[in-house]
């Protein structure tokens, strides 16, 4: 468990005490937030409280469940060496805001978030296909889409 | 070269510039990378990677495999240094099975991730002063990447992909004979160093292609989440056998090499300075190593019984057939774990949803991350300087597609 910087969740609760949920999880403080609330909590860890690197930005699909995905952004403290997890749910047709603006860092991966799961990201600046040729049918990444196949046309 | 000498690039007219691509074929970008270069005469406008070439599904497919079966999918990630992905994946899986490694595994590990990140400083070593033209550097660090190689092979029967670290612990005990072999390589390998040193110290020519060329400044580093040798080169000594050590690294005695000069001649020296640390661990190492002795868990829900037993031994047939036609279960929960790998953070966040295979799988390869500075590095450059930026960066497009 990463103990590296130990009141941040206390210090994230008391800034914003509606907004956060601790999640029980084996190696860093892990935390959920609500949609509407994501970019303010973004800001602050990142302004306030030097959480200067997005390691990643990734996407679970939770197929039968709803809201169905999960977006998990890992950040970093790269002076006390200390992490932190976000995640927020999100619905299959509600975009989410992009952190991109904040780091630089997770435009590629949120267009590969964009490119194998089909999550919009308001506000990025570049929102293309990353890996797939821009005329790919679907997300390969969700649990919907077949694992082997051949095209009929 | 330097670009300073050149005015402004920001203002250039779009109906002036040109359109080239460099890539996906060309010998300097070091796999299958097309870079779409926009030209003033000499001069780089935009310069964007654009990726996707060895794009192969690796975080779809391990969700089809058992948790032991997509080990092998990680070396084919950053093939170069497939031991420090090993690592990185049975790390997690352990930490989520909460599973116990036997010292003796522990440092076997640590041996062969500190050779694979030696032999994978040396493919750079010797490509990137290629690049900026000079030949023969080539042969000699091949040479040498042979040697650790055969090491690989001896232990684990492949060269290239050994897939030789097993959650719970190693796949085979170590060789006879093995411990020599290292010792040999440990002793020649600063002789072989020493005696082609000189081609790139002090090299007026390569000096002058990488001195104040493709600069990240630490805090852009930070913004694209660059990792690894190309952090360390902008002054912040960031190193996760440090600050957060795995698989008792926290034994070994060893430096991190920092700079802060924060363009090509800093991260070139970094990464120089790296192999001779690296070997310093893998010295050490050699020597923890007892001869004899547990090389995975005793735990046979995980690892597999030894051959010998399965023949004599009811459960132990019982416990081969389960673990080999259904692997085993982990228990639900989300992990990730990262390790420092030659190119920087490689990490894998893994959910498991209490079945026996991976409900997602995913890997954070650091060459994804830090390709993103291509723009940054090259833009106002000279077109000869986008070569030193890609070579300087130390990318491999197995890790970026993925």
């Amino acid at each position: 468990m990463n103990q590296n910087d130990p009141e941040i969740v206390e210090r994230l609760q008391s800034q914003f005490p509606d907004a956060l949920q601790s999640v029980a999880a084996i190696d860093q403080p892990t935390l959920q937030v609500g949609l509407p609330d994501l970019l303010r909590v973004m800001t602050f860890l990142r302004d306030e409280q030097k959480y200067k690197m997005c390691l990643d930005v990734l996407v679970v699909d939770y197929l039968p469940t709803h809201p169905r995905f999960e977006v998990v952004y890992h950040l970093y403290e790269p002076w006390k060496h200390a992490r932190i997890r976000i995640k927020t749910r999100v619905a299959i047709n509600q975009s989410v805001p992009s952190v991109t603006p904040l780091w630089p860092g997770a435009n590629w991966p949120e267009r590969e978030a964009y490119d194998l799961f089909g999550i919009v990201f308001e506000g990025h600046p570049d929102l293309r296909r990353i890996y797939l040729p821009d005329d790919w049918d679907g997300h390969p990444l969700r649990k919907d889409y077949p694992m082997t196949g051949t095209r009929i046309d | 070269m330097a670009a300073d000498k050149l005015e402004s690039t920001q203002t250039a007219d779009p109906s002036q510039t040109m359109i080239i691509n460099m890539g996906p074929q060309h010998p300097s970008t070091h796999g299958v990378l097309r870079v779409r270069l926009e030209l003033d005469g000499e001069r780089v406008v935009n310069a964007e990677p654009v990726i996707g070439y060895l794009h192969t599904g690796f975080e779809k497919t391990a969700e089809n495999l058992t948790y032991q079966q997509c080990n092998t999918i990680t070396d084919r990630l950053d093939y170069l240094a497939p031991m420090t992905n090993n690592l990185a994946y049975v790390l997690a899986v352990e930490k989520l099975l909460n599973l116990e490694v036997p010292k003796r595994a522990q440092y076997i590990r640590v041996l062969f991730a500190e050779l694979t990140r030696v032999a994978s400083h040396l493919v750079w070593l010797g490509t990137h002063v290629m690049d900026l033209g000079a030949m023969s550097l080539f042969f000699y660090t091949m040479r040498e990447r042979e040697v650790i190689l055969d090491l690989i092979e001896d232990a684990a029967g492949v060269r290239m992909n050994p897939s030789y670290f097993r959650i719970g612990g190693i796949a085979y005990d170590l060789p006879e004979g093995f411990h020599e072999k290292v010792h040999a390589f440990v002793k020649d390998f600063p002789r072989w160093m020493k005696s082609y040193r000189h081609l790139f110290e002090g090299n007026p020519l390569i000096n002058e292609r990488l001195e104040g060329i493709a600069t990240i400044t630490q805090e852009q580093a930070l913004g694209l989440s660059v990792t690894g040798p190309n952090l360390r080169a902008t002054g912040l000594p960031l190193d996760l056998r440090k600050d957060e050590p795995y698989s008792s690294y926290d034994e070994f005695d060893f430096n991190v090499p920092v700079r802060s000069g924060a363009d090509a001649y800093a991260r070139f020296w970094v990464r120089v300075d790296e192999i001779y640390e690296a070997m310093k661990i893998i010295e050490q190492a050699i020597d923890k190593i007892t001869p004899t002795g547990p090389y995975t868990s005793s735990n046979r829900k995980v690892s597999l019984p030894p051959r010998e037993e399965i023949y004599g031994n009811m459960e132990a047939l019982i416990h081969q057939f389960k673990l080999v036609t259904q692997g085993f279960v982990v228990p639900a929960g989300e992990v990730y774990q990262a390790v420092e790998g030659p190119r920087g953070e490689m990490g894998f966040y893994i959910v498991s949803d209490g079945g026996t295979k991976p409900y997602r799988w995913r890997a954070r390869t650091p060459s994804f991350y830090n390709l993103q500075t291509m723009p940054l590095m090259c833009k106002g450059g000279l077109v000869a300087d986008v070569i030193t930026a890609i070579g300087s960066i130390d990318i491999m497009l197995g890790d970026v597609d993925k």
